[in-house]
């Protein structure tokens, strides 16, 4: 296939066309709205399901609904979670549920928020919620405790409560 | 030596280096922020109101970072060459009149009756330290670097050169003299210059139109070579990034890449103050009695801060351009300074003198 290249006209060829384009579509660019987003002054909106930091729930009577069964912690592949489970006597704080742990740690530092952790839980108790900057001045502010987790993770309504009748 | 003349000297200089250090850190940053609003984004505005403090942060930064002499250079050249770059680009400044008088004084640091010389020979100075720079990097890009902006450098100096004797040509308008003899300020102004000085250059355009209207071609041939002389696109492939990472100062780091910046914009800011000398009236407006020496001490800080904006609308031409249009490959650029400025330029100077022959 033949390309055919025009020759240059005169003008072309004293580069005038192109000074006056290149002035043209700078000058319009100068004075568009720009396309930045000026974090921290402005957030985009956190889309429904996204994945950001794990968080314990109770449901809409108050109760824990976690019952320490370790399946997260198995199954979370960079070992973020750890869970001490209440021993014999059980948790005398814990309401109407069975086994509810008596500490849940997770470190943020390790989480990679794959999600993994909520969709094995069997007792719908773990949440990835909409938080993505989470910040902190040492390793160990990092590692959310079970007072932290619940208290950032509120309220999750439940249709079927079954600690409720037990 | 009058120890008054060494004295107040001492204290200009001092002056105008105290203004040309910020003002090399803020192009910096009007370099980013324009740039930015022409790519539709907004630059740096993080560090004060419209991050007026980033250059203070650019600052802390350059000192902070590690100087890193590699062992393969050559290292008193690479000592060297950041200082032989920054030196000529300041000393071009000590010609340039910013201003009148300021009481008594005269708002030149060096009033040299061949200030356009001392200007064209400080120039040549600059090709050393880009291609000692080059030289003792010692490693292939900055070495094409060096080799190329010093072949370029030294093809459009001689354009540059050429296109501005037609200014002076027509500077020494003896009916001009007259006229500037027989006005008290502008006589005593002048008082001991010849037709070649700075000063004289503006006198003429104070008294007539800016010298731009009247040589139209000669101040299109300067400033595209001025662009060639600072390395700045369209011409910078001596630095360009992605042709030769980061050209001649490829191996620098921390401190003496701080002074191949500064130098550059120094450079550029003495190019434009030449232009703005030369073509645009330097301290002079038509209007509102700035076309007299000061008479006043307001006067004079007046047309100091006309000639720094006329210098800043330039600035911000340089900075436009590079983020405007695509550089030239090598072999067009060589062939626009030797084939296409050359002939043009003295083909100027040769119609301008037939014209004045004519015309006498």
């Amino acid at each position: 296939m033949i390309v055919k290249r025009k020759a240059l006209t005169w003008w072309e060829r004293l580069y005038v066309p192109a000074v006056w384009n290149g002035l043209k579509i700078t000058v319009q660019h100068f004075f568009r709205k720009k396309v930045t987003m000026q974090y921290p002054e402005e957030k985009w909106v956190v889309p429904p399901g996204y994945r950001g930091a794990p968080y314990l729930v109770k449901d809409q009577d108050g109760r824990t609904k976690c019952v320490s069964c370790q399946l997260c912690e198995f199954i979370c592949p960079p070992k973020a979670i750890r869970i001490t489970p209440p021993g014999p006597p059980g948790s005398p704080e814990a309401g109407n549920v069975e086994k509810a742990p008596k500490e849940f740690e997770i470190n943020m530092l390790r989480c990679i928020f794959c999600g993994y952790c909520q969709e094995v839980c069997p007792e719908e108790a773990i949440f990835l919620m909409r938080d993505y900057s989470l910040t902190g001045f040492s390793r160990e502010e990092m590692i959310y405790n079970k007072e932290k987790l619940l208290a950032l993770g509120g309220v999750h309504h439940d249709t079927i409560q079954k600690w409720k009748h037990k | 030596m009058d120890p008054n003349f060494l004295l107040l000297s001492f204290v200009k200089i001092v002056v105008v280096v105290a203004v040309l250090l910020p003002l090399i850190a803020y192009t910096a940053l009007a370099e980013r922020r324009i740039c930015a609003f022409i790519q539709d984004r907004l630059g740096p505005n993080r560090v004060g109101p419209f991050g007026i403090w980033q250059p203070l942060a650019d600052g802390i930064k350059f000192l902070l970072k590690e100087d890193f002499t590699p062992s393969y250079v050559r290292k008193i050249y690479f000592w060297l060459a950041p200082a032989i770059t920054m030196i000529p680009a300041m000393m071009a400044l000590a010609i340039i009149p910013f201003g009148s008088w300021l009481g008594l004084q005269k708002m030149v640091i060096a009033d040299l009756n061949v200030g356009i010389l001392y200007t064209f020979g400080i120039v040549s100075l600059g090709v050393y330290g880009i291609v000692l720079a080059g030289y003792a990097s010692n490693s292939k890009y900055p070495f094409l670097g060096g080799i190329r902006s010093s072949a370029q450098m030294i093809s459009y100096e001689i354009a540059m050169g050429m296109s501005v004797i037609p200014i002076f040509l027509l500077v020494a308008d003896p009916s001009v003299n007259r006229a500037l003899a027989a006005d008290p300020a502008w006589s005593a102004f002048l008082q001991g210059t010849s037709d070649l000085n700075l000063n004289h250059v503006v006198a003429y355009q104070a008294h007539g139109v800016w010298l731009v209207f009247k040589q139209p071609l000669a101040f299109a041939i300067f400033l595209v070579a001025a662009f060639a002389e600072t390395n700045r696109l369209p011409f910078d492939l001596p630095e360009s990034e992605t042709e030769l990472v980061s050209g001649y100062h490829t191996e620098y780091s921390s401190m003496k890449f701080a002074m191949f910046f500064m130098g550059e914009y120094a450079n550029m800011i003495a190019a434009s103050a030449m232009m703005v000398t030369l073509f645009f009236g330097g301290w002079t407006l038509p209007w509102l009695g700035l076309d007299h020496p000061a008479a006043s001490v307001g006067m004079g800080i007046a047309q100091i801060v006309v000639f720094l904006a006329k210098v800043v609308v330039f600035l911000v031409v340089f900075i436009w351009v590079r983020w405007m249009w695509p550089r030239f490959r090598y072999d067009q650029l060589m062939n626009l300074g030797w084939k296409r400025f050359v002939p043009l330029a003295l083909g100027n100077i040769v119609i301008t003198a037939l014209f004045l022959w004519a015309r006498r």
